[in-house]
C-alpha cells in the first residue's frame, strides 16, 4: 500500500483512514443530529460543522491528548476530532445526566478533558485566550504539549484576538490559534465585515506565523498543522492557521437556508463539489491507498457506533432538578 | 515570644501571602501589568518579584480582557494564577472572560473542570481620583454565580484571605481598597488562611448591628467611638467576603440588636447593601424593630474637585448619623439630589495627611 504525500508531508496509509474515520464520523453524526432534530428531543441549538470537517481533523490529528484543544459554539467536529467521547456527546445533546457535561451545557460547550478537549464557548472569539493559557501552563511547567483554539472568520474581529497572539507571540507559547474561514457570520458575509482577505497575514504584525491552506483538504490542513505543532513543541512559538472551507447548512439548525437569501445555490453547489471526505476517498481509491471496499467497512462501523449512541442517549436519564444547583464551585 | 506582636502594612500583608501562597505551590504564579516594576502595585508585588523573579512574576501587555482568559485557561490547565490590577476599574475590561468564562466553565463542563483562578484589584479613592480610577466594582462580580468576592479590611485578614483565595478551587476576585494599604496591624508571619464566606465581628454592641466591609469597617469602628460617647453601643460585622456572603453572622447579630445598618463603599441602588438589607427583610421581619437601613454611595460617579469628593463618600458621622435616627426610629432614607452634605474644599480628601498627590 502506498503513502500518500501530498502537502510536503509523508502520511502513513492509517493516518489517511483515521483521516476518513474521523471525517465521516462528524459528518454522520451531524446526518443523524439532522434526521431526529424533528422529534424535538434534541432541545438546543445545533451548529452544524458539515462540509468543515477536514479543517477540525486535519489539525487534530496533528495532536495527542495532552494537548489541549478549545472549541466554540460550532463544536461538534473539534470533540469529535480530539477523540472526544460519542455517547457521552449525544446524551448532552439529548440533555441527559451521563452526557458529557451532565447536561448542564448542550451543543455549544462540549467537553472532554481527558482526551484534552477544554470546552468551548458560545461567544465568539471567546476560547482563543484560553488556549494561549494552557500553552502558559506548559511552557511553566516544560510540557512537550501545544494549546490550540479553533475559531472562525468572525472571531478574528475580535479584539483578544489580536491581544492573544501578542501575547503569544511575545512569550513564544506553544499555541495554534486555528481559523476555519467559512466567509459568514451567520448571514453577514466576509467582504461586508473586513476589508481585506487575509486573515492570515495577521499573525506576521505580531511577529508570528501565519498560513493559509484549503481547509477542504485535510492533507493540507494536516501538514500545515504538523509543522504549527512542531513549531509549538520546538518552542518556535505560536502559529496562525487559517483553514479556508465552507458551512453547507444554516448557521444555526438542521436545515440548508439558501431560501435565507444572502447566498446562492450555486455557491453552495460549488463547495458541495469540493466536499472535503468526497475528496480524501477519492484521492485514496485513486492512489490505491485504499479500496473501496476498505471505505465501505469503515463507514460501516461508523454508522452502526453512532446508532448505538442515540440510542443510548434516548435511554439515558435526565438529570434530578437538584442537580441545578451543583457544580458551581 | 519575640514575633508574636509583629505589625505590618496591608501592603506587606498581601505581599507575604503571596510570597508564602508560592513557596506552598510552585503552580502559583502572578501576572499584570506592571507587577514587576519598581513600585510593584503599590508595594504588593516587591515580595514576590524578589523572591521568585519574571518566570513566576510575569508583566503583561496592556490587553486585560486576553490575560484574563490567559489566567482561566492556565487554571483550567492545573495552574494557580493570581492577576493584578492596579485599579478596580480595569476589571470592566476583563468582564467577558471572568463573567462568561471564569465563572461558567465549571458549570458547563459539568464539573470536569474547575477554575482556580486569583484576581486581584486596587480601589482608589480621593486626591481627585474621579469617576474611572475609583469604581468599588463588587456589586456587579458578587451578581454572578460561579465568581466569589472577597473585600479584606484589616492587615490580617488580608493576608489569611489571600492564602485562601489562591487556594480555593474557583475564581476569586480580591478587591483592595488603596486607602488601606498603609494601614498597620497585627499579622503573624507564619502562613494561614481564612475561610472564604466567614464574617468577623469586629466590636460588639447590643444596640445597633452595622454590616460592613473594606474601608468601611474602619470608619464604622470610628463611629462606634463616636457613638460610645452617647452610650450607644453598635456591634460592628466585617464581613471580609462579599459573596458569598456571611448570613449567619448578620442575622444572629441583627437579630439580637433589632436594628441593621448595612455600610458600602459601592453605590446605594441594586448593590450589596441592597441585597444584604432585602435578605435581612425577609428572614428577619418579626425580630426587627426598625427597618433596615442603608449608607452607601450616591448615584453618581465618582467627581473629582475636592468640594464634590468630600461630599460623595460618607465617613463616620454619617454612619454615627445613621444609627441615631435608626434607634430613633426614623424613616428609612434614599438619598438623592438635596441630600449632599456640607463639604469645603479643606477636607482631607487622602488616607494619610502626609499625601500630596499625584496618585
Amino acid at each position: 500500500m502506498g503513502q500518500g504525500t501530498k502537502g510536503g508531508a509523508s502520511v502513513p496509509r492509517e493516518k489517511f483512514i483515521g483521516f476518513y474515520r474521523e471525517m465521516y464520523l462528524i459528518r454522520k453524526v451531524e446526518e443523524k443530529i439532522i434526521e431526529v432534530y424533528p422529534e424535538q428531543e434534541i432541545r438546543c441549538p445545533t451548529h452544524l460543522s458539515i462540509g468543515q470537517e477536514a479543517a477540525a481533523v486535519g489539525v487534530c490529528q496533528a495532536l495527542n491528548d495532552g494537548d489541549h484543544v478549545y472549541s466554540t459554539h460550532r463544536c461538534h467536529s473539534h470533540y469529535l476530532a480530539k477523540g472526544g467521547d460519542l455517547r457521552a456527546m449525544i446524551a448532552e445533546l439529548y440533555g441527559r445526566s451521563n452526557g458529557c457535561s451532565k447536561g448542564k451545557g448542550g451543543s455549544m460547550h462540549l467537553v472532554d478533558a481527558k482526551v484534552g478537549m477544554m470546552g468551548a464557548s458560545a461567544i465568539v472569539g471567546g476560547t482563543i485566550p484560553l488556549a494561549a493559557g494552557s500553552a502558559l501552563s506548559f511552557q511553566m511547567e516544560g510540557k512537550k504539549n501545544a494549546g490550540v483554539a479553533f475559531f472562525g472568520d468572525g472571531a478574528s474581529e475580535q479584539g483578544v484576538f489580536y491581544e492573544s497572539m501578542l501575547f503569544a507571540s511575545l512569550r513564544k507559547l506553544p499555541v495554534i490559534f486555528a481559523c476555519e474561514n467559512n466567509f459568514y457570520a451567520t448571514y453577514s458575509s466576509f467582504t461586508a465585515r473586513q476589508p481585506t482577505d487575509n486573515i492570515f497575514e495577521k499573525a506576521k504584525m505580531c511577529g508570528m506565523e501565519g498560513v493559509k491552506v484549503d481547509g477542504n483538504d485535510v492533507l493540507e490542513v494536516y501538514a500545515a498543522a504538523r509543522e504549527a505543532v512542531a513549531r509549538a513543541r520546538g518552542g518556535g512559538g505560536p502559529t496562525l492557521i487559517e483553514s479556508i472551507t465552507y458551512r453547507w447548512r444554516d448557521h444555526v439548525g438542521p436545515n440548508y437556508d439558501i431560501e435565507v437569501g444572502y447566498r446562492s445555490q450555486k455557491e453552495l453547489d460549488e463547495w458541495v463539489e469540493r466536499c472535503p471526505i468526497e475528496r480524501l476517498a477519492s484521492l485514496m481509491r485513486d492512489e490505491g491507498v485504499a479500496q473501496e471496499k476498505e471505505l465501505k467497512e469503515v463507514r460501516d462501523q461508523v454508522e452502526e457506533k453512532i446508532e448505538e449512541a442515540f440510542e443510548h442517549a434516548r435511554n439515558s436519564p435526565f438529570p434530578e432538578v437538584a442537580e441545578m444547583h451543583e457544580d458551581i464551585y | 515570644m519575640a514575633g508574636a506582636r509583629r505589625e505590618i502594612l496591608y501592603s506587606e500583608a498581601i505581599s507575604e501571602a503571596l510570597v508564602q501562597a508560592m513557596e506552598a505551590d510552585p503552580k502559583v504564579f502572578i501576572m499584570g501589568a506592571g507587577v514587576d516594576d519598581p513600585k510593584g502595585i503599590f508595594g504588593s508585588t516587591l515580595g514576590p518579584y524578589k523572591a521568585f523573579g519574571a518566570e513566576r512574576v510575569l508583566d503583561v501587555p496592556l490587553s486585560e480582557n486576553a490575560i484574563a482568559g490567559v489566567g482561566v485557561g492556565a487554571a483550567l490547565s492545573g495552574m494557580r494564577p493570581v492577576i493584578v490590577h492596579a485599579r478596580d476599574d480595569f476589571l470592566l475590561l476583563t468582564m467577558d472572560q471572568l463573567v462568561n468564562n471564569g465563572a461558567k466553565w465549571r458549570y458547563m463542563s459539568g464539573g470536569q473542570l474547575c477554575v482556580p483562578l486569583t484576581v486581584r484589584a486596587v480601589i482608589g479613592r480621593g486626591w481627585g481620583q474621579a469617576a474611572q480610577h475609583s469604581q468599588s466594582l463588587h456589586a456587579l462580580f458578587a451578581h454572578v454565580p460561579g465568581l466569589k468576592v472577597v473585600m479584606p479590611t484589616t492587615p490580617a485578614d488580608v493576608k489569611g484571605l489571600t492564602i485562601a483565595s489562591i487556594q480555593d478551587e474557583n475564581p476569586v476576585i480580591i478587591l483592595e481598597h488603596r486607602w488601606l494599604y498603609g494601614r498597620k496591624g497585627h499579622v503573624p508571619a507564619e502562613p494561614y488562611s481564612i475561610p472564604l464566606g466567614k464574617g468577623a465581628i469586629a466590636r460588639e454592641g447590643s444596640d445597633v448591628t452595622v454590616v460592613a466591609f473594606s474601608l468601611m469597617a474602619e470608619d464604622a469602628l470610628e463611629a462606634a467611638s463616636l457613638l460610645e460617647e452617647e452610650g450607644i453601643g453598635i456591634e460592628v460585622i466585617d464581613l471580609r467576603t462579599v459573596r458569598p456572603w456571611d448570613e449567619e453572622i448578620v442575622f444572629q447579630s441583627a437579630a439580637k440588636t433589632g436594628r441593621l445598618l448595612v455600610l458600602d463603599g459601592g453605590w446605594q441602588s441594586f448593590g450589596v447593601s441592597a441585597e444584604i438589607a432585602a435578605r435581612a427583610g425577609e428572614e428577619l421581619w418579626g425580630s426587627l424593630k426598625a427597618p433596615p437601613r442603608r449608607v452607601a454611595l450616591p448615584d453618581t460617579p465618582t467627581p473629582c474637585s475636592p468640594v464634590l469628593e468630600a461630599a460623595y463618600y460618607p465617613g463616620p458621622e454619617d454612619i454615627a448619623t445613621a444609627v441615631r435616627e435608626l434607634l430613633q426610629g426614623g424613616e428609612p432614607k434614599v438619598l438623592g439630589k438635596g441630600d449632599e452634605k456640607e463639604s469645603t474644599a479643606a477636607a482631607p480628601g487622602v488616607s494619610d495627611p502626609k499625601f500630596q498627590g499625584p496618585f
